[in-house]
């Protein structure tokens, strides 16, 4: 790996940070707007000694990464809208018996099959669980391709931390978007091999492995003794709790803002491009980008709270918006949560955004 | 007590002949099936053929979702659950992580030939090494007694209380003959637990289900023809006649497929067909 920039898009991207992050194995089932993310690894994965198999159906994908992740490998799977739809009972499985894996979502339009263009539709089901019971993934919100790569090492990192699912939210603008990428490891990725020995005191391999005093080892998420699956659940809810040391967000020229943008993902560039534009004719935008939908940045969110107004700018038709009002609700000052929504199945520009962007701030003057 | 304590225990003493024996691969755990279910002979076969050789100590159990949900309470290897019906795909990820272990799946018929017959047929048409155990009792045992894609025409189950018919649901499926017709499938048999000489048959089948994953040959299949007392409303006995007179001669008895048939010096096929296993994923 030299230190040098390559132009490729944000799904290739999301190919190289895996295999570059030590990904071992990758389950998947072709949808656009992310079949790069399969035919790049259905190269890379086997050159390093890794396993590629394209599933039967995203069914069968998920099921594939809980087995390798109940074997502490690295392992991943990507897919699009209704290929998470189809996946969310093995999620559910894998937070259940604390088993670690990376999911890619590239957004597309919904709901249904709706289109293959960008959306983020999706919101719910990525950062409120998104399959039966109670369970949470961790959510990463790339917006650029270079943040594809990067946030592969962080998403395997975590993954195996917590030994929970993780998600990569993207979106087609994320995942077609052609941009120079730096492939260079973070410097605080975590080797594989590392992540791998993390897992010793609870994978599936035989009890063979663990030498002459191994003994058999159970994976499941079936409590059915009384008190058992409260005790369970108890567990993960602690678990969940321990993650928002994870929350991370990107501010933007908030510090002097009346009005705080907070958008994620590609619709967050899209902002950040409007913002720019406002600043120069003399408004004072700032943009807050949440990167870990979940846990969500609620405090940092509210620490801006005091004298500013917030405008949600989400492609979808309102779901980000609950989690920010959430954060700034019964706060002293004047908070203000507005809200503008860019229709699933628009590519929107900076001009489209501009308009509800002055609105916002002629609320606040 | 654990399993070797137990097999101490149990060793016979000086002028003791020992006749049947406990085996560390099964636990002394009592089992939650009901009087009269074959499925501990199952077990208790399964036990065996993963006792001599010693292949427990690396073997991975994929557990599916039914009566045999709890497979992993009883067999002292590692075990892991899988959701109702994708324990072919959880085993396939299992497989592909670690090229070194024993991975089996213990599945029922609603499992393995309703909900998860797509899982089940693509990783056999993978040829992954894999063993299939299909416990065919032609009903949903855990839930309580529906019909199963199983069930015989003219059985009445909870969901069909007038007799399966053919013409509103469709016949009983035959899963080792349509195992055996996928390139990916090394062995294909169909055995019954409901007499001695069935269950003989059916052990020495079982070994070469795994044997032909041991030698990278591909999938191994076996279905099990069971009993289930309870939702048949039979006694035991009149269970195990069941399968005889009314079983067997719907899903017929034999050996469908096994390519390891010719002698073990052929392994040139073998290297090619385990090409996909060769690099593995797990750790060294």
């Amino acid at each position: 790996m030299k230190d040098e920039r390559i132009l490729i898009k944000g799904n290739e991207a999301v190919a190289f940070g895996a295999a570059d992050a030590g990904c071992r194995c990758y389950f998947g089932y072709p949808i656009t707007p992310q079949n790069e993310i399969p035919e790049a690894l259905a190269r890379l994965l086997p050159e390093r000694g890794g396993q590629f198999v394209q599933a039967e159906s995203e069914v069968a994908a998920v099921n594939m990464l809980l087995g390798a992740g109940a074997c502490g490998v690295p392992a991943m799977t990507s897919s699009s809208g209704c290929g998470l739809s189809l996946m969310q009972e093995g999620i559910s499985y894998m937070a259940g018996s604390h088993v670690p894996g990376v999911l890619v979502n590239m957004q597309r339009g919904g709901p249904g099959l709706g289109d293959i263009g960008p959306s983020q539709g999706d919101y719910f089901q990525a950062v409120k669980g998104g399959g039966h019971g109670d369970h949470r993934n961790l959510v990463l919100a790339p917006s650029t391709a270079q943040e594809c790569y990067d946030f592969m090492f962080r998403a395997f990192a975590l993954a195996f931390k917590y030994a929970n699912p993780v998600l990569i939210l993207g979106d087609a603008i994320v995942g077609q978007i052609k941009e120079p990428v730096r492939r260079m490891p973070p410097s605080d990725a975590v080797p594989a091999e590392a992540l791998i020995r993390s897992t010793a005191s609870w994978r599936m391999e035989g009890y063979g492995r663990r030498g002459p005093d191994g003994r058999p080892r159970l994976l499941k998420s079936v409590y059915l003794a009384e008190g058992a699956l409260a005790e369970r659940n108890r567990l993960l809810a602690q678990k969940y709790a321990s993650m928002r040391a994870e929350c991370a967000w990107d501010c933007v020229q908030t510090e002097d803002a009346d009005l705080v943008v907070v958008a994620f993902g590609s619709v967050a560039r899209i902002a950040r491009s409007a913002m720019r534009s406002l600043r120069r004719d003399g408004h004072r935008v700032g943009l807050f980008r949440p990167v870990t939908l979940y846990p969500f940045p609620a405090e940092a969110l509210a620490a801006l709270a005091p004298g500013r107004r917030f405008l949600v700018l989400e492609q979808n038709l309102g779901q980000m918006v609950e989690d920010v009002r959430q954060a700034v609700f019964g706060l002293d000052g004047p908070a203000k949560v507005l809200w503008h929504g860019i229709m699933p199945g628009l590519f929107a520009s900076a001009d489209d955004v501009r308009e509800p962007m002055l609105q916002a701030l002629g609320e606040v003057r | 007590m654990d399993a070797h304590a137990l097999e101490a225990a149990l060793r016979p003493a000086d002028g003791e002949k020992c006749v049947f024996d406990t085996n560390p691969v099964l636990n002394e755990r009592l089992t939650h099936y009901c009087p009269g279910c074959l499925h501990g002979v199952a077990h208790r076969l399964v036990s065996e053929v993963l006792h001599e050789p010693d292949l427990a100590p690396r073997t991975i159990l994929v557990a599916a979702v039914g009566c045999a949900t709890f497979t992993y309470d009883y067999f002292n290897v590692d075990g892991l659950e899988a959701p109702h019906g994708r324990a072919c795909a959880v085993a396939t990820g299992v497989r592909r992580a670690r090229p070194e272990a024993v991975v089996f799946t213990y599945q029922g018929d609603g499992d393995m030939a309703a909900i998860g017959l797509a899982e089940s047929l693509h990783a056999a048409n993978r040829g992954e090494r894999i063993t299939s155990i299909f416990i065919n009792n032609t009903v949903y045992g855990m839930t309580g007694g529906q019909m199963a894609p199983t069930t015989l025409l003219g059985q009445k189950t909870t969901t069909t209380p007038e007799g399966r018919c053919l013409a509103r649901e469709g016949g009983p499926v035959h899963l080792a003959e349509i195992m055996a017709g996928l390139e990916g499938v090394a062995f294909a048999a169909r055995c019954a637990l409901d007499s001695v000489a069935h269950v003989r048959a059916a052990k020495k089948a079982l070994r070469r289900a795994f044997e032909v994953q041991i030698q990278n040959l591909g999938f191994g299949f076996l279905e099990l023809l069971s009993s289930c007392p309870t939702n048949w409303h039979m006694d035991p006995v009149t269970a195990a006649r069941h399968v005889a007179e009314s079983m067997i001669p719907v899903f017929p008895l034999g050996v469908f497929k096994d390519k390891a048939a010719a002698p073990s010096g052929k392994p040139s096929d073998a290297a090619n067909e385990s090409e996909h296993t060769a690099g593995g994923a797990a750790d060294a």
